[in-house]
């Protein structure tokens, strides 16, 4: 079959169930738009940004399993994809990037809104390609769809001059994809899995630290198994949230440089330490040195440079969490710890995540406790960077998997509204409730025209304080209170709301907090909260930065200065 | 110290700046790079020495080339039984007067040539290990170097030393 390179781009699309994409049209990216008329089956969503559709295809993808896909013209469009691939790459979001190039003829004469674009996102993207000819179309987007979700998943990006849109060549899309350099390793050495066994059953006191890998393979259940039967405490990342049910006796909570005091504890006695589909980056671990002294490791990743790039190893396994997890329940033996765990009970009881009291207005705590509350823990969280971000892992008790979408290793703050929006897209059932800050949600605050667009209910609480409020925090804590930009103003959000055609609601006072929620929650199309928070409000537990357990900082009871452990 | 690393890639457009850039963004200087077609069609052999790198990040630089898609095999062959050759043309002064002091230095090594002479200047072109390179280029520095090119170390494991 004859098509061009716009068609052929259009049929791989479908062939990869790509039916929601996101982009900004522009002119080297013409002549795609021009053909996407005759595939009216793919949803294209009109961002306002091409930061925007980056994002939204991450949200997308987090909460579906799928490739998110987006799109952007050269030059200017590419690079602003820039910030939402890299989110994407840090996170292990599998994404294709679909970019229109300058002619053939153009590239390299400093054309019109011409970018090296394969070279500039080479450094943030698993794999990029510029494709060359029209005939080449079919099998790089095979290629690149398979390389964006398999092994340790993340956005490739394809860079298709404008010409090569336009150029007619032979269609047919390939069923396998031949690349010698690419073979992920997703069973478990056995010997491995055996040594690691053997660390288990010996253990006194281990625990598991689950991280994004296990939603990514898919090891849920596998984790459970293997958690109940070995009587194994689970601590899980960030990005690990909602991969092991929050509610389960066995889940300790989040773990980290603002986790709870009794997760990090727990992680810092233990005696065998499992890493599950994590990498053990510097906001879990602190000062490396420090970290899980007492503990031999045993890291399961299915990304062989993950393994020893941050702590020492015991065990080492590459492969898939699900595969290995597998092969590991049955050679661990039935154990009861009870000892180890009425060790960690105590821990909760001595170390509780404390909820301050700030008088009349709410905190960020106290507005995400009673968003759970009004939810049942039945949203999907999505959420911006920062204190809210920090406050939404610690205090929303995640059951269900890929319910937590959150920006861990790059920290973009702005992501929460275009994340939310493809996740939306994604689950169009689910109630999906963005938390943002209000710094962070003035960065993309033109996805929420997007929203509108697509009649998306997504519920916004922003957790308005007038400043931006981690970044303040750490001035407080550790630059002896010398406030340098870090006080922000925003727009009357509720006018906002209304503006874009939103409904626009506000709480000022504690009690009012339950009733705007049920309000929002009772509200069909998309809402905007603006929670008017204490202002001065730090998250506790913290470890600060480059620090380990023994400089724990915990909030004490309401009144009290924080104490150092 | 000095790490060699061998690698075998797909031989495509924009490998090497790939490669290059794991090196770059840790800020280790490539001490020497050699690269060409191998046995296998569609396929280049690298050598990549690094200068001043710490072994283990050395070790996770090694991982990291291996998640670059077209790297096919990529491995630290420092520490293994390897044989290694470069060759340098090095174009030194020589007047008449000179030449034949220098002539008698370079029959103190093996492997080399002079390709060629100019009333003025010589070019000698040597192949061996990086050592003896570098222990000529010492000898000649005297008579004045003008200009130096050098392939880069090539290096390939022995088969007769290896642990089966």
């Amino acid at each position: 079959m004859k098509l061009t390179g716009g068609q052929m781009v259009c049929e791989s699309l479908l062939r990869e169930g790509a039916d929601v994409v996101f982009g900004v049209p522009g002119g080297a990216i013409l002549p795609f738009y021009d053909y996407l008329t005759q595939y009216p089956k793919i949803h294209h969503v009109l961002v306002r940004h091409e930061q925007g559709g980056a994002h939204a295809a991450d949200g997308y993808a987090r909460v579906t399993g799928k490739v998110g896909v987006c799109l952007a013209t050269s030059g200017p469009g590419a690079l602003n994809l820039t910030t939402g691939l890299a989110n994407a790459f840090m996170d292990s979001c599998p994404i294709v990037a679909i970019t229109g190039q300058v002619s053939r003829f153009a590239i390299g004469k400093v054309a019109f809104q011409e970018t090296d674009v394969t070279g500039a996102t080479l450094p943030v993207t698993k794999h990029n390609y510029l494709v060359m000819r029209a005939a080449d179309i079919p099998r790089v987007l095979k290629e690149a769809f398979y390389i964006a979700r398999t092994g340790r998943p993340g956005p490739v990006l394809v860079d298709i001059p404008k010409d090569v849109f336009t150029e007619t060549a032979d269609y047919e899309y390939p069923e396998t994809v031949n690349l010698p350099g690419y073979h992920p390793q997703t069973v478990g050495d056995p010997a491995q899995i055996q040594k690691a066994a053997k660390l288990i059953n010996g253990a006194k006191r281990p625990v598991i630290l689950a991280g994004r890998g296990v939603l990514i393979a898919g090891a849920m259940e596998e984790l459970r198994l293997l958690a109940e039967k070995a009587q194994v405490p689970v601590v899980p990342t960030l990005l690990g949230l909602s991969c092991f049910p929050g509610s389960h006796y066995l889940n300790v909570g989040m773990m980290g440089m603002h986790g709870s005091a009794y997760a990090n504890i727990a992680v810092d006695e233990c005696d065998v330490l499992i890493g599950v589909g994590c990498r053990f980056d510097d906001r879990i671990t602190g000062r490396v040195s420090d970290f899980a002294r007492h503990a031999q490791i045993i890291h399961v990743d299915i990304e062989p440079a993950n393994i020893r790039q941050n702590i020492r190893t015991e065990v080492p396994i590459v492969g898939d969490a699900k595969s290995v997890l597998r092969s590991l329940i049955p050679l661990v033996e039935p154990a009861k710890r009870s000892e180890w765990l009425q060790h960690i009970d105590d821990l909760r009881r001595a170390h509780p995540l404390v909820v301050r009291d700030f008088g009349e207005a709410p905190s960020t705590q106290h507005v995400i406790q009673q968003l759970f509350q009004e939810t049942h823990g039945n949203a999907i969280v999505v959420t911006g960077v920062g204190q809210h971000q920090m406050r939404a892992g610690q205090h929303y008790i995640f059951d269900r998997p890929m319910t937590m979408v959150t920006s861990g290793g790059l920290g973009t703050m702005g992501y929460e509204i275009p994340a939310a929006m493809g996740a939306q897209l994604g689950r169009p059932d689910a109630l999906v409730w963005s938390v943002a800050g209000d710094g962070g949600f003035q960065m993309t605050v033109q996805e929420l025209a997007t929203i509108r667009d697509e009649k998306l209910p997504v519920k916004f609480a922003i957790m308005n304080n007038g400043f931006l409020g981690m970044v303040r925090q750490w001035q407080e804590l550790f630059y002896e209170k010398r406030y340098s930009q870090v006080k922000v103003t925003g727009p009357d959000f509720v006018k906002l709301a209304e503006a874009y055609g939103m409904l626009g609601l506000r709480a000022t006072r504690k009690e009012e907090v339950a009733k705007v929620i049920r309000q929002a929650n009772a509200h069909r199309g998309p809402v905007l909260v603006d929670f008017q928070v204490a202002a001065e409000e730090n998250v506790y537990p913290m470890i600060p930065s480059g620090q380990s357990v023994k400089e724990l900082m915990e909030d004490t009871l309401p009144g009290l200065e924080p104490t150092r452990r | 110290m000095r790490r060699i690393i061998l690698a075998l890639v797909e031989d495509k457009p924009g490998v090497l700046n790939r490669i290059a850039s794991m090196f770059r963004r840790r800020g280790f200087n490539i001490y020497s790079l050699a690269v060409g077609h191998s046995e296998v069609p569609d396929m280049s052999r690298m050598v990549i020495v690094v200068d001043n790198a710490p072994p283990n990040a050395v070790d996770q630089v090694t991982k990291q080339l291996d998640k670059v898609i077209e790297v096919v095999r990529v491995e630290d062959i420092t520490e293994l039984p390897i044989v290694t050759r470069e060759t340098a043309m090095i174009k030194v002064r020589a007047s008449p007067a000179t030449r034949g002091q220098i002539i008698e230095v370079l029959d103190l090594f093996k492997g080399v040539e002079v390709a060629d002479v100019s009333p003025n200047s010589i070019i000698i072109e040597m192949t061996g290990t990086t050592d003896v390179v570098e222990s000529l280029l010492a000898l000649l520095k005297d008579y004045g170097i003008i200009e130096i090119m050098r392939t880069g170390q090539l290096a390939m494991v022995r088969d007769s030393q290896l642990p089966d």
